[in-house]
């Protein structure tokens, strides 16, 4: 174990799988001379050359088409997206290229392609930098879509990443390069795609957050467990597939479930969870599903209102007291 | 903290009362809440009781082998140190008290002082120092906060609304996990306060109705013990004995009026020539692998293939309407030593011989050592009721309500059969339909039989 940061965790993932296997190469805008525009490609260039980590001209669809073109003839690309915003210029490639060759070649193509990039709303990025993107991708079959909250995370989750036969959706975020944490210098250390992760254990509702909003629900929880309320809060890590049985499992001990996710609520995450949980544990629910989310609209530039266009704390925490009909409190 | 009584749980719907088979927790115990309390006999099988609060096992009301109706205080859970003499009062109209049922079994509460509660020993300390929080506020509030208290968010937060869910309608809002715990706790969600939205009833309020001094009275008359006198050979001894009813047995001394009197049965009866359909067998069970199959597997399948095409009998009288199923549920009647009981074999039109024969064991099985669960006792849209295995050459059943038929079948018999050449020997089974004249008519419940006779006759059909 080491503690390192999330941006270091990603990096070292990259370079213990690029030296595994020869077929692992890098391709997209700025990876190479200037080191990925958040860095996380630092080093590469160095260590495997410019025909195993690409710079490629500002061109998604490009770029990405190359890639898919790549894992088709048996090599592992992982494109880079400059942030995972830039990826709806390559929507196509992806939707209808990479998600469906293995199933309308018949099974004679696998497309074990990674992109991966940072997402979400980070802090002013205005309404084209700030989208929580994984929405457009989870519901696409044949896509893995993979959010990693923490360092250790995003380790294991993108070696699995890169060793999985399948196209996978590998959303980072801005504000969580820095996080620093423990993280296993074993090079054979994976993460299974799939498999949730009980963040903290407690006893009167579940919450189901990930990335940032996973680090808002654990400050909330903690601010709650100073009025008796024992907060458990379970982060999904890949959206596609879900493990419902984590949730399901931890929603019949709580009997309460508060969904929380950055992007619009329409049609989001929450409301999927939400329906998983009705339909599962129906008869285990004290409460309905609340669910805390984005507002519907642009991300506004201006700090006072990007806060109340996103999840914070104190919602997070008065959607909890909610479902606890606890209301009074405060 | 908080004072949780332990009530016989309503376990299926007919459910009146059950019995405490053994307590798995004795007094003086921790439980958690959650924990496996006792084992209790309904009129159907048996089940585990969870407790529903957290605390020592205060005191066990109903020894192991008792009976209780449905709602009374069998038990209480609290601290060391609770003060429970009130709620263990309060259980008067309810339960029998330790007192009375481990010396022997009075019949419950007519002739015992409800006014003097067991003061056991042990609770002495407690009574002579209370703790500070245990004001003289009315007994029943004060009980239900303190309940709720195990979780302190929420007790001082929500504000108790005045009336009860129900007041403003007929239909009561609550959660659905109040409502499952108000179902296995016997608690009458009418006359529960809902904290929540618009008046909800949620978990708390239901544990705290459960915690607290029934308002409504629980049923009286506690069962006499079942405990038999011991038989003495002598003439001087009793000319005869009052056997107490076992929960089945009373059951089904329940049930049955229910049905032979207002339901209007009338009888078909049938003979099918077995041959076939034996050899069949014969050759089957010889084949290595294959399970057993039973004469009464042949005619389950034949009956529901043939019911699928007679869906007039596989119909329930719904008052103003006749609801015709498309799926045959089947019931199997299946004997026990003290009754007899009729798990349901699903979608049995669905299955073939081979899943029939092993399903059909297994709920026979499984039914015999009462380990059925309540889901597979209820449901059936058809019934078969099979003493074959007794020698028996016909009988008529008694339908079981809501269904509309059932078929009595008897046994396979060798007899002197009429043939072209002459006499000969034929294995032949009688079987007769009692039908529900609400919802059928003869000529339907004759037409059924003859479509059940030809498949049996021709029982190559049932593997196809």
């Amino acid at each position: 174990m080491a503690v390192m940061t999330y941006r270091e965790a990603l990096n070292l993932a990259l370079r213990e799988e690029m030296r595994r296997d020869p077929d692992v190469f890098v391709i997209g805008e700025e990876v190479g001379l200037y080191e990925g525009a958040y860095k996380v490609t630092q080093g590469l260039l160095k260590e495997f050359g410019p025909k195993r980590i690409v710079d490629t001209p500002i061109a998604e669809s490009g770029f990405t088409g190359v890639g898919i073109g790549a894992a088709m003839v048996g090599l592992r690309p992982v494109v880079e997206m400059m942030t995972f915003n830039f990826a709806l210029l390559a929507l196509d490639q992806i939707v209808n290229s990479a998600a469906k060759l293995n199933y309308m070649s018949g099974g004679q193509y696998n497309v074990p392609i990674v992109i991966r990039g940072p997402g979400g709303p980070a802090h002013q990025l205005a309404a084209q930098h700030s989208q929580s993107m994984e929405v457009y991708f989870y519901h696409v079959p044949g896509l893995k879509v993979v959010r990693p909250s923490t360092p250790m995370d995003a380790k294991g989750l993108l070696k699995s990443a890169i060793r999985d036969d399948n196209p996978v959706i590998f959303i980072e975020s801005e504000t969580l390069y820095n996080v620093k944490g423990e993280v296993s210098e074993d090079p054979d250390f994976l993460v299974p795609l799939g498999q949730a992760a009980v963040r903290r254990e407690g006893t009167d509702v579940t919450v189901i957050a990930y990335m940032g909003m996973m680090y808002r629900a654990m400050e909330a929880a903690e601010e709650l467990a100073k009025d008796g309320i024992s907060v458990e809060i379970v982060d999904p890590r890949t959206l596609q597939p879900l493990d419902t049985e984590t949730i399901i499992r931890s929603v019949r001990k709580t009997h309460r479930a508060v969904v929380v996710e950055a992007g619009a609520g329409f049609a989001g995450m929450g409301s999927e969870i939400a329906t998983e949980i009705t339909e599962e544990a129906f008869d285990d629910l004290d409460a309905p599903v609340a669910r805390v989310t984005g507002a519907q609209a642009p991300m506004p530039y201006a700090r006072s209102l990007e806060r109340l266009k996103t999840p914070t704390k104190e919602k997070i925490a008065d959607a909890i007291r909610q479902v606890c009909y606890a209301n009074g409190s405060r | 903290m908080a004072v949780t009584k332990v009530v016989m749980p309503k376990l299926s719907e007919q459910m009146e009362a059950g019995k405490v088979i053994k307590w798995l927790k004795k007094e003086g115990d921790r439980v958690q809440s959650g924990d496996i309390l006792a084992e209790v006999e309904t009129d159907k099988a048996d089940v585990e009781m969870e407790a529903f609060g957290s605390g020592v096992l205060r005191k066990i009301l109903v020894s192991a082998g008792d009976k209780a109706p449905v709602g009374a205080l069998i038990g209480v859970i609290a601290e060391e140190g609770d003060d429970i003499n009130a709620v263990v009062a309060q259980a008067g109209g309810g339960a029998p008290s330790a007192a009375a049922s481990s010396a022997g079994a009075k019949p419950a509460m007519a002739d015992r002082p409800a006014a003097v509660p067991p003061q056991p020993k042990s609770e002495d300390h407690a009574e002579r120092t209370p703790s500070p929080s245990k004001g003289p506020e009315s007994p029943g509030i004060r009980r239900a906060q303190e309940t709720v208290a195990q979780q302190p968010v929420v007790t001082e937060m929500a504000p108790r609304p005045q009336a009860p869910a129900a007041a403003d309608g007929g239909r009561v809002k609550a959660s659905p996990l109040a409502r499952k715990i108000a179902a296995q706790s016997g608690v009458d969600l009418k006359l529960v306060h809902g904290s929540g939205p618009g008046g909800r009833i949620v978990r708390r309020d239901v544990e705290a109705a459960a915690a607290a001094p029934a308002a409504a009275a629980a049923p009286s008359a506690a069962a006499p013990s079942p405990a038999l006198r011991p038989v003495t050979p002598t003439v001087t001894g009793p000319e005869y004995e009052d056997v107490a009813l076992s929960t089945m047995r009373a059951a089904i001394a329940k049930r049955m009026p229910l049905s032979k009197a207002p339901v209007p049965h009338f009888y078909v009866t049938s003979e099918v020539a077995m041959d076939r359909a034996w050899e069949l067998r014969e050759e089957l069970n010889g084949l290595e692998g294959q399970p057993k199959i039973s004469v009464n597997d042949l005619v389950i399948r034949t009956c529901a293939l043939t019911l699928l095409h007679h869906p007039g009998v596989n119909a329930s009288f719904q008052g103003e309407s006749i609801r015709v199923f498309h799926r045959v549920h089947m019931g199997i009647a299946v004997a026990l030593e003290e009754g007899l009981i009729t798990p349901v074999l699903r979608d049995a039109h669905a299955k073939t011989l081979a899943q029939i024969a092993v399903e059909a064991r297994d709920l026979a099985e499984r039914a015999r050592q009462r380990k059925l669960r309540t889901q597979e006792l209820s449901g059936a849209t058809f019934s078969i009721s099979n003493l074959g295995m007794f020698d028996v050459r016909d009988f008529s059943a008694i339908i079981n309500p809501p269904e509309g038929a059932i078929l009595a079948v008897g046994s396979v018999r060798k007899v002197p059969v009429v043939t072209d050449e002459g006499l000969g020997v034929g294995r032949r089974m009688a079987m007769t339909i009692s039908c529900d004249h609400r919802v059928m008519d003869g000529a339907m419940g004759a037409r059924f039989l003859q479509d059940v006779k030809r498949l049996l006759e021709e029982p190559l059909r049932l593997l196809v």
